[in-house]
C-alpha cells in the first residue's frame, strides 16, 4: 500500500477540513463576491460547517470501529479516545462557527472562517501527536492561526494590540517549549513520548530534566494560559472579536489540555516527586501545583474587580486552567478523565457565553455591566442561557459545571495518598466560592437591574440563538448524565 | 409517590415560563395549583408510609457509576415531617403573595423553583444527589431577594448567597474527603447515605472532617456566629420569600446537619458536642436579646428566628432520642411559625402601611384598623414564645428535657433565652398593634385595606397546623420517634444515656 | 367514662368563639350571649356539687386518656373537694363579672369572649392532674387576663399589663424547669418520665424522689432544694407573696373593675390551689426545710401588705393590697400545716383545722374581694372613674343602700362574726396557733392593720361630713340591686352556715392533712 495513501486515510478528518478550508476560501473568492457581508458569512459558514460535519461523521465511524493505529512512531495515533476528541474539537468549531455569522467585524471572511479551520486542523493534529516534534509542529501551526485571529477586528484597535502581545508571548514560549524538548531529546535519545519515558527511567532527577520539566510548564502554561504565564489573555480575550475569543478558550484548551496531560503522565513518568501536604517531593507534580494554585487564586480575585465581562471571562479562565492543572498532577486514569470531562465542558460553556456576549455587544455597543442591564427583559432567552452558562461556570449543580468539578476534584482528593492532595481542592473550592460572586454579578445585571428607558427587545440571529440553545442544553444534560461523555473517554 | 411532589414542582415551572409574560393572574393561579398539588401528594405520600422508622425506598436509579452516584430518593419519619412542612409553607406563601404584581410569572417561577429544591433536599438519601439540590436553592434565593424585596435588598441577596454558597461548598470539601476515605474503607465507590453511615472513618479525620460539615450546613441554619446572613436577608426579602427562608430553608441547613454531617460522623460529633451546644445556647440568648432592642418589625422576627433555631440545634447537640425528637419537631414548628409572622408583618401589616418602623407603626393603631392582622400577630406571637397549645412549646419542652440531662447549666440558659423571647415578643406585639401613641399627623387615619381572602386563609392553614400540631403532637412524634429508634441513627445515639 | 368535666372545660371555650365571632354591633346579643355561657358553667358547677359524694375524700369525675404516651402525657382530669371548691367559686364569679361589665361598650365581643376563655382556662387548672395538661390551662389564663388588662384598663394599663405578664412568666419557665428536671429524674429506659401529680406525691412521700434527682442530675445535696425553688417561684409569684408581688397593686388598679373581680376572685386563688395540689404534695421534705424562712415570708405578707393598704390612697389599691393580706392567712396555714408537728397534741386535728381555715379563706375572699370590687365599679361609674379616698366623704346620706351593702362586704373583710369572712380566719388561727404559736401571734398584727384601714376606708368615705360634690350620687337601681344580691346574701349564708362548704372539704382536708 502506498504509505502516504495511509497517512492520508489515518489523517482523514484533517484532510477533509483542509479540503474545506480551500473550498471556502474559492468560494469567498468566486461564488459569494459582491455579495454582502451577511450573506458571504452564512453561506462560508455553511460550507465550513458542512466540512467539519464530514469531518466529524468520518472520525465519529472511525470511533465506532474503534481503530488503533501509530504512524510514524507517534507522529499520528489514531485510537477510539483520540477519535472522540477530535469529534469534540469539530464540535466546538462548528458552534464557533454559528456564532461567528452575524459578526460584523470584518469584510474578511473567507480569511478569517478558513483561520478557524486550519486552526482546528492544528488542533486536531496536536491532539494526535505523542512526538515532541509533532506536538511542537502542531501546536505552532495552530497558535499560529489564533494570533491572526485575534488581529482580525480591524475596527479595533486593541484587536491589535492584543495579537502583538499574544504573539510575542506565544513566540517566547515556543522558544522555551523547544528548549525543553531539545534537552530531553539529548537525555533519551528520542523524541517519542514513550521512548522517552523509557529513558528516562531509574535516572533519578537529571537537573536537566528538571530544566526540561519547567520549560515545558512554561510552553503549556502559555498556551493554556495560567499563572506566571497568563499575562495576554486579558487583552487577547477582550481585543479579538469575540467569536474568535471564544475559539481561543475552547478548542485550544481541550487540545492543550489533553496533550500536556500525555506528556506528562505518559513522557515524564517516574519524575512526578509529590506535591502533597507535609510531604512534597521535587518533580513536575509540586511544579504544577505551584502553577495551579496561582492560577486559581490570581485569576479568581483579578476577576472580582473587571467591569468587563469579555475581562472578567478571560481571568475566570485562568481560573478554571488552574483547576484544569489539578486534574494533570492527579496522574491517574479517573483523573484524566475528570479532567477530559471538566475541559470539554468548560469549552462548551464558554463558547455559549462568549455567544452571548457577541450578541450583546452588537446590540448595545460594549461589554460593561450596565450593557447586560435589563437583559432578561430585552432577550429573555437569550439571559436564561446566560444564566445558565455563567452558573455553570460558577459551579452550581445540576449543571455540567458542577459535576465536572465533583468528578475532577473527587479524582484528585483520591489520587493523593492519605488525602495528601487535599489541600489543593480545598483551596479549588474556596477559590469557587470567590468566583461565584462575579459570576452571579453578571446574572445581577441581567436580571435584577432595569433596563435604560425604552431600550428594545434585542434581536438573536437563528444561528446564534440556535447554537446556544444546542449548548445549554448541552451543558445541562452532560450536568445531569455526566456518563454520555465519559464514556468515551 | 412522594418523588411526584419534586416533579409537579419543576413541571410547574416550566408550565408558568410559557404563560404570556404579563399575565398576572395566570401566573398565580398556575403557582397555586401545582403547589397545592404538592402539598396534597406530600400528605398522601406522608400518610401512606406504613414504617416511618424504616428508610422506605421512592426511585433508585444508577447516575454516575464511576463514582457510585445514584439517583437514591428514599424518605423515613424525619423527611415526612419536613416534606409536609415544605407543602404547608408552600402554599402558604403563595397565597401571602398574591399581591405581586410587578414580573408575578418570574417570581413563581423562582419560588417554585427554590421550593422543588428543598423538596429534593429532603427526600435525597444520595449525598451528591442532596448536594445538587441544596446548591440549586441558592439561586432562585438570591434572585427572589434581590429582584422582590425591600430594604437594601441587593446587599442582602448577595450576601445570602455568598453565605450560602461557602456553607455549601465546605459541606462539599467534607463530602469529597469523606468519599475518597470510604472508598478507600469498602473498595467501591459509593455516595449512598446509608452506606456511609455504617462507614467507620478514623476518629482524627472524623475530629476535623465533623466540624467543616457541620458548620457548612450550620451555617445556612444559623448558628451563631454565622446568623448574620439571616437577619439582613430576611428583611430585605419579599414576604414569601422571609416566609421560605425562615421558615424552611433554614431547616435545609439543621437537616443537612443531622442527615449528613452528624450520620456520617458519630464521633465527630461527640467530640464537638460541647462547642455546639454552647453556640446553640449563645444564639438563643443573643438572638433574642438582640431582638428585644431592634426598630425595625422585620428585624425582630429575623432575629427571633435565629433564637428559635438555636433551639433546634441545641437539640442536635444532644444526641438522645428526647433532644433530636425536639429538633426535628421544633424544625416543623418553627416553620409554620416563622411562616405565620413573617406574614403578618410583611404582607398584612407593611405592604399596606409602607413602614416597619416602629416608631411609626406605634401611632397608627393597627390593633383597631386591621384587627385580623393583629389578632394573627397576637396567636403568632404566643406559639413564637412557646405557649402550650401550639406546636413550639412541645417542641422546646422535649428540646430542654434532652438538655436536661446533657447540659443543665446551658439549659437553664436556654430558659433565659425563652424569657427574653416572651419579652421582645410583648414589645412587638405592644408597639406594633396596641400602643397608643398619638398620631404624628393627621394623614394617618386613611382607611387600610382590608385582610384579603388568600391572606385570611393562609393564616388560618398556618395557624391550624401549628395548633393542631400543638394539641396532638403524637401525630408527628409518631413518624420521627421511630427514626431514632431505628438502626440508621444507632451509631449515633449508641453511649448516649436515653 | 363521664365526660363532666371536659364538657365544663369546653363550654366557656366554644362560648366564647361564638361570641368573638358575633362583632361589634350586636352588643346586647353578646352580653347576652356570654352571660348564658357563665350561667351554664354555675349550674353544671352545681350540678357536680349536686353528685359529688361527700364522705369520700378522693378525686372523683376523673377522666384519664394517654395524650402523648412517649412522653407520659396524659389527658388526666378530676376533682376533689378543693377542686370543686374552686369550680364553684369560679362558676360563681364569673358571672358577677359579666354582669359587671354591661356597659362596657368598646369592642365587647372581643372583650366578653377573652372572659369566656378565661373561665376556660380556670376550670381547666382547678380540674387537671397532669402538669402538661394543667400547664396549658396556666398559661392558657394568663393571655386573656393579659389582654383585658391592656386593651381595656386604665391610664396606666401598658406597663401593668406587661408586668403581670412577665413575672408570671418568669415564675412559668421556672415551673417548667423544675417539672422538666423533675420529669427527667423519674424516667426509666423503657418508660417515660412522670408528669402525674398524684404518681409524683406518692413518689415523694416514698422518698424516691429526691433519690432520684440526685440520681440522674447530680448536685446530691441541694438539687431537690433548687427543684423545689423553682416550682414554688412559679406559684409565689402568682399569690402573690411578698416580694414577688409588686406586679399585683399595679394590675389590679389599671384593670377594669370587673376584670379585677376576676383577677382577685379566682386568679389568685390559682396560685394557693397550686400551692395545696402540687407543691406541697411532691416537696414535702424541701418545704420542711426552709419552713422557717417560709413562715416568714407568710407573717411578712400579712403584716406588710395591710400596713400598705393603709397607706394607700386609691380605693381599687388598697383592697388590692388587702387581698395580698388575705391570701398570706391562707399560705400561713398551708406551711404551718405541712411542717412537722413536734409537741402538739392532736397534730392531725389542728392541720385538719388550718387547712379547712385555708379552703374557706380561698372561696370566702374570693367571693368577699370580687364583691368589693363590684362596689368599687359601681362607684366609679357614677362619679366618672374617680376612686381616691380623699374624693369622697359622707356619701352615706346620699346613696344608703350603697353603702349598706358595701359595708357588709367590708366588714366581711374585716372577719366580723357573722359573716363568712370570720369562720376562715378562725378557723385558720385555731390551727396555726398550737403549730407555730410565734407565727400566729406575729399575724395578728395584720387582723389589727386590717381593721384599721378598712374602717378609715369606711370612716373616709362613708361618714363625716357629706362632699358637696357628691350631693347628687345616685343610689343602687334595681337591676344594680339584684346584681349584688347574690353576694351578699351568700356572705351571710356562709358566715351562719359554712357546713355547706365544710361538708364536702372536710374529707379532702384529711386527706391533703395525713401526708
Amino acid at each position: 500500500m502506498n504509505p502516504y495513501l495511509d497517512i492520508l486515510r489515518l489523517a482523514g478528518p484533517e484532510a477533509i477540513l483542509t479540503l474545506t478550508v480551500l473550498v471556502v476560501l474559492g468560494a469567498d473568492l468566486t461564488l459569494l463576491r459582491g455579495q454582502s457581508v451577511a450573506r458571504r458569512f452564512n453561506g462560508g459558514a455553511f460550507l465550513s460547517i458542512l466540512g467539519c460535519v464530514a469531518a466529524a461523521g468520518f472520525a465519529g465511524l472511525r470511533l465506532q470501529g474503534q481503530t488503533d493505529a501509530d504512524s510514524l512512531n507517534g507522529f499520528l495515533i489514531v485510537n477510539p479516545t483520540i477519535d472522540f476528541l477530535k469529534v469534540v474539537l469539530l464540535v466546538l468549531t462548528i458552534f464557533t462557527l454559528l456564532i461567528s455569522t452575524s459578526g460584523k467585524f470584518t469584510n474578511h471572511v473567507g480569511e478569517y472562517l478558513s483561520l478557524i479551520l486550519l486552526g482546528t486542523i492544528g488542533l486536531m493534529l496536536l491532539v494526535s501527536a505523542t512526538d515532541l516534534l509533532m506536538i511542537f509542529l502542531a501546536l505552532e501551526f495552530a497558535s499560529l492561526s489564533l494570533y491572526i485571529l485575534t488581529a482580525f477586528n480591524k475596527h479595533n484597535a486593541r484587536s491589535s494590540e492584543a495579537a502583538l502581545k499574544y504573539f510575542l508571548f506565544g513566540g517566547m514560549s515556543a522558544a522555551f517549549l523547544l528548549f525543553g524538548f531539545s534537552l530531553l531529546y539529548g537525555i533519551t535519545g528520542s523524541t517519542n513520548l514513550g521512548q522517552i519515558a523509557a529513558g528516562l527511567a531509574g535516572k533519578g532527577l537529571d537537573p536537566l530534566l528538571l530544566v526540561a520539566i519547567v520549560t515545558t510548564v512554561i510552553g503549556f502554561g502559555f498556551k493554556v494560559a495560567a499563572v506566571p504565564f497568563h499575562l495576554w489573555a486579558p487583552d487577547a480575550y477582550e481585543g479579538a472579536p469575540t467569536p474568535g475569543a471564544a475559539f481561543i478558550a475552547s478548542g485550544s484548551k481541550v487540545a492543550s489540555f489533553y496533550v500536556l496531560a500525555q506528556i506528562f503522565s505518559v513522557g515524564f513518568a517516574g519524575a512526578e516527586g509529590s506535591a502533597v501536604w507535609h510531604g512534597a517531593l521535587p518533580g513536575w507534580t509540586p511544579v504544577l501545583a505551584v502553577v495551579a494554585a496561582l492560577s486559581m487564586v490570581l485569576g479568581n480575585l483579578t476577576a472580582i474587580v473587571q467591569s468587563s465581562v469579555k475581562r472578567l471571562l478571560a481571568y475566570s479562565a485562568i481560573a478554571h486552567a488552574g483547576y484544569m492543572l489539578l486534574g494533570v498532577l492527579a496522574n491517574t486514569p479517573t483523573g484524566r478523565d475528570g479532567l477530559m470531562f471538566y475541559v470539554i465542558t468548560y469549552a462548551l460553556t464558554v463558547i455559549g457565553a462568549f455567544g452571548v456576549v457577541a450578541v450583546v455587544e452588537d446590540a448595545t455597543g460594549g461589554d460593561a455591566w450596565a450593557n447586560f442591564a435589563g437583559l432578561s427583559r430585552r432577550a429573555p432567552g437569550l439571559s436564561l442561557c446566560l444564566m445558565i452558562f455563567l452558573l455553570s461556570l460558577g459551579g452550581i449543580p445540576p449543571l455540567a459545571g458542577f459535576t465536572g468539578k465533583f468528578l475532577l476534584f473527587s479524582a484528585v482528593v483520591q489520587a493523593g495518598d492519605n488525602l495528601g492532595l487535599l489541600w489543593l481542592v480545598i483551596l479549588a473550592i474556596v477559590m469557587s466560592m470567590v468566583s461565584f460572586y462575579y459570576y452571579l454579578r453578571v446574572l445581577k445585571a441581567a436580571y435584577v437591574e432595569d433596563a435604560a428607558a425604552g431600550a428594545p427587545a434585542i434581536r438573536v440571529p437563528w444561528p446564534t440563538r440556535l447554537a446556544l440553545l444546542l449548548l445549554a442544553a448541552l451543558v445541562i444534560l452532560l450536568g445531569c448524565a455526566p456518563g454520555l461523555l465519559t464514556q468515551f473517554l | 409517590m412522594l418523588a411526584w411532589t419534586i416533579y409537579i414542582t419543576f413541571i410547574g415551572v416550566l408550565v408558568l415560563m410559557l404563560l404570556p409574560r404579563d399575565n398576572a393572574r395566570a401566573a398565580r393561579i398556575v403557582a397555586l395549583l401545582t403547589a397545592v398539588a404538592g402539598c396534597v401528594v406530600a400528605f398522601a405520600g406522608a400518610i401512606q408510609q406504613t414504617n416511618p422508622g424504616e428508610v422506605t425506598q421512592i426511585t433508585r436509579l444508577d447516575w454516575i457509576p464511576a463514582i457510585g452516584a445514584h439517583y437514591y430518593l428514599a424518605a423515613d419519619g424525619i423527611s415526612l415531617v419536613l416534606v409536609v412542612l415544605t407543602g404547608l409553607a408552600a402554599v402558604a406563601g403563595i397565597l401571602f403573595s398574591w399581591n405581586i404584581e410587578q414580573r408575578t410569572k418570574e417570581f413563581f417561577a423562582f419560588y417554585l423553583v427554590l421550593i422543588g429544591g428543598v423538596y429534593g433536599v429532603f427526600l435525597s438519601f444520595d449525598v451528591l444527589l442532596l448536594f445538587v439540590f441544596y446548591e440549586l436553592t441558592i439561586i432562585p434565593k438570591y434572585f427572589l431577594i434581590a429582584r422582590w424585596g425591600s430594604t437594601r435588598k441587593e446587599y442582602g441577596a448577595m450576601k445570602l448567597a455568598i453565605y450560602s454558597f461557602v456553607g455549601s461548598h465546605l459541606v462539599l470539601i467534607g463530602l469529597i474527603a469523606a468519599w475518597v476515605v470510604a472508598r478507600a474503607q469498602l473498595g467501591h465507590a459509593t455516595l449512598d447515605l446509608t452506606e456511609l453511615a455504617k462507614v467507620s472513618f478514623p476518629p482524627a479525620f472524623q475530629y476535623w472532617v465533623f466540624p467543616v460539615m457541620f458548620i457548612g450546613f450550620a451555617i445556612l441554619a444559623g448558628l451563631w456566629p454565622f446568623h448574620t446572613w439571616a437577619p439582613t436577608g430576611h428583611v430585605a426579602a419579599p414576604t414569601a420569600g422571609s416566609m421560605l427562608l425562615a421558615g424552611v430553608v433554614m431547616k435545609l441547613g439543621a437537616y443537612g446537619c443531622l442527615r449528613v454531617a452528624m450520620l456520617m460522623f458519630p464521633e465527630g460529633v461527640r467530640d464537638w458536642q460541647w462547642a455546639i451546644a454552647l453556640l446553640a445556647v449563645i444564639g438563643i440568648v443573643y438572638g433574642a436579646g438582640v431582638a428585644l432592642v431592634q426598630r425595625d418589625f422585620k428585624f425582630v422576627i429575623g432575629y427571633s428566628s435565629v433564637s428559635h433555631m438555636g433551639f433546634v440545634l441545641l437539640g442536635l447537640a444532644t444526641l438522645n432520642t428526647l433532644g433530636l425528637d425536639g429538633a426535628v419537631l421544633q424544625m416543623f414548628s418553627h416553620g409554620i411559625i416563622a411562616g405565620l409572622l413573617f406574614a403578618v408583618v410583611g404582607r398584612m401589616v407593611y405592604d399596606r402601611t409602607h413602614t416597619r418602623d416602629f416608631n411609626d407603626l406605634e401611632t397608627m393603631h393597627l390593633g383597631r384598623r386591621l384587627p385580623y392582622a393583629a389578632v394573627t400577630f397576637v396567636i403568632a406571637g404566643m406559639a413564637s414564645m412557646g405557649l402550650p397549645g401550639f406546636s413550639g412549646f412541645v417542641a422546646e419542652l422535649q428540646v430542654l428535657m434532652g438538655a436536661w440531662l446533657v447540659f443543665p447549666k446551658l439549659t437553664l440558659l436556654a430558659g433565659v433565652g425563652i424569657l427574653i423571647g416572651v419579652a421582645y415578643t410583648l414589645r412587638a406585639i405592644h408597639k406594633g398593634f396596641y400602643s397608643d401613641a398619638p398620631p404624628a399627623h393627621a394623614g394617618h387615619d386613611h382607611p387600610l385595606e382590608p385582610i384579603s381572602v388568600p391572606e385570611r386563609f393562609g393564616a388560618v392553614l398556618l395557624i391550624g397546623a401549628a395548633l393542631v400540631i400543638g394539641l396532638f403532637p403524637d401525630l408527628l412524634m409518631n413518624w420521627i420517634e421511630p427514626c431514632f429508634k431505628s438502626p440508621l441513627f444507632e451509631r449515633l445515639l449508641k453511649g448516649g444515656a436515653l | 367514662m363521664n365526660h363532666w368535666l371536659t364538657i365544663l372545660i369546653l363550654v366557656p371555650f366554644l362560648g366564647g368563639l361564638v361570641v368573638a365571632g358575633l362583632g361589634a354591633e350586636r352588643k346586647n346579643l353578646v352580653r347576652g350571649l356570654t352571660l348564658a355561657f357563665s350561667l351554664v358553667g354555675l349550674i353544671g358547677a352545681f350540678c357536680l356539687w349536686m353528685h359529688f359524694d361527700v364522705n369520700s375524700g378522693g378525686l372523683q369525675f376523673v377522666e384519664q386518656a394517654d395524650w402523648v404516651p412517649t412522653l407520659g402525657i396524659q389527658y388526666y382530669l378530676g376533682v376533689d373537694g378543693l377542686g370543686l371548691l374552686m369550680v364553684l367559686l369560679t362558676a360563681i364569679v364569673t358571672p358577677l363579672a359579666v354582669l359587671a361589665s354591661w356597659q362596657q361598650d368598646d369592642r365587647p365581643h372581643v372583650y366578653h369572649a377573652l372572659v369566656l376563655w378565661l373561665q376556660a382556662g380556670l376550670f381547666g387548672t382547678f380540674t387537671a392532674l397532669n402538669f402538661f395538661h394543667w400547664f396549658l390551662f396556666w398559661e392558657l389564663g394568663l393571655i386573656p387576663a393579659f389582654f383585658l388588662i391592656k386593651l381595656w384598663g386604665g391610664p396606666r394599663r401598658g406597663p401593668a399589663a406587661t408586668q403581670f405578664f412577665i413575672y408570671t412568666m418568669v415564675g412559668s419557665v421556672t415551673l417548667l424547669l423544675s417539672f422538666l428536671a423533675l420529669w427527667v429524674a423519674t424516667k426509666t429506659p423503657t418508660e417515660p418520665g412522670c408528669f402525674d401529680f398524684i404518681k409524683l406525691a406518692g413518689l415523694a412521700k416514698s422518698g424516691d424522689l429526691a433519690a432520684k434527682l440526685g440520681a440522674v442530675l447530680g448536685w446530691k445535696a441541694h438539687i431537690g432544694l433548687l427543684v423545689f425553688f423553682g416550682a414554688f417561684l412559679g406559684f409565689a409569684v402568682k399569690v402573690p407573696l411578698i416580694p414577688f408581688h409588686t406586679w399585683l397593686p399595679a394590675a389590679y388598679a389599671e384593670a377594669p373593675s370587673p376584670v379585677t373581680m376576676l383577677l382577685t376572685g379566682v386568679m389568685s386563688k390559682m396560685g394557693v390551689y397550686g400551692f395545696l395540689r402540687i407543691l406541697l404534695p411532691i416537696f414535702p421534705d424541701q418545704v420542711r426545710q426552709v419552713l422557717t424562712p417560709l413562715l416568714w415570708l407568710a407573717v411578712a405578707t400579712i403584716v406588710l401588705s395591710a400596713c400598705a393598704a393603709f397607706a394607700q390612697r386609691d380605693l381599687k389599691r388598697i383592697i388590692a393590697y388587702s387581698s395580698i393580706n388575705h391570701l398570706g392567712y391562707c399560705l400561713l396555714a398551708l406551711f404551718a400545716a405541712a411542717g412537722v408537728a413536734t409537741g402538739v397534741n392532736n397534730p392531725d386535728l389542728q392541720k385538719a383545722a388550718a387547712l379547712d381555715g385555708a379552703l374557706l379563706q380561698m372561696f370566702n375572699h374570693g367571693l368577699t374581694a370580687s364583691a368589693l370590687f363590684l362596689f368599687v365599679a359601681l362607684l366609679e361609674r357614677r362619679t366618672g372613674g374617680l376612686r381616691g379616698l380623699g374624693d369622697f366623704g359622707g356619701i352615706r346620706k346620699v346613696v344608703p343602700v350603697f353603702t349598706g351593702l358595701m359595708g357588709i362586704a367590708l366588714f366581711s373583710s374585716l372577719g366580723l362574726p357573722g359573716l363568712n369572712g370570720f369562720v376562715g380566719e378562725f378557723l385558720i388561727f385555731k390551727g396555726v396557733f398550737p403549730l407555730a404559736p410565734w407565727a400566729a401571734t406575729l399575724s395578728t398584727l395584720g387582723l389589727l392593720v386590717t381593721a384599721i384601714f378598712l374602717l378609715t376606708l369606711i370612716q373616709r368615705v362613708f361618714c363625716g361630713p357629706l362632699n358637696e360634690r357628691w350631693a347628687k350620687l345616685p343610689d343602687l337601681t334595681t337591676a344594680e340591686r339584684w346584681l349584688v344580691l347574690p353576694g351578699i346574701v351568700l356572705m351571710f349564708v356562709l358566715g351562719i352556715w359554712p357546713q355547706i362548704l365544710l361538708n364536702f372539704i372536710d374529707p379532702t382536708v384529711m386527706k391533703l392533712a395525713q401526708h
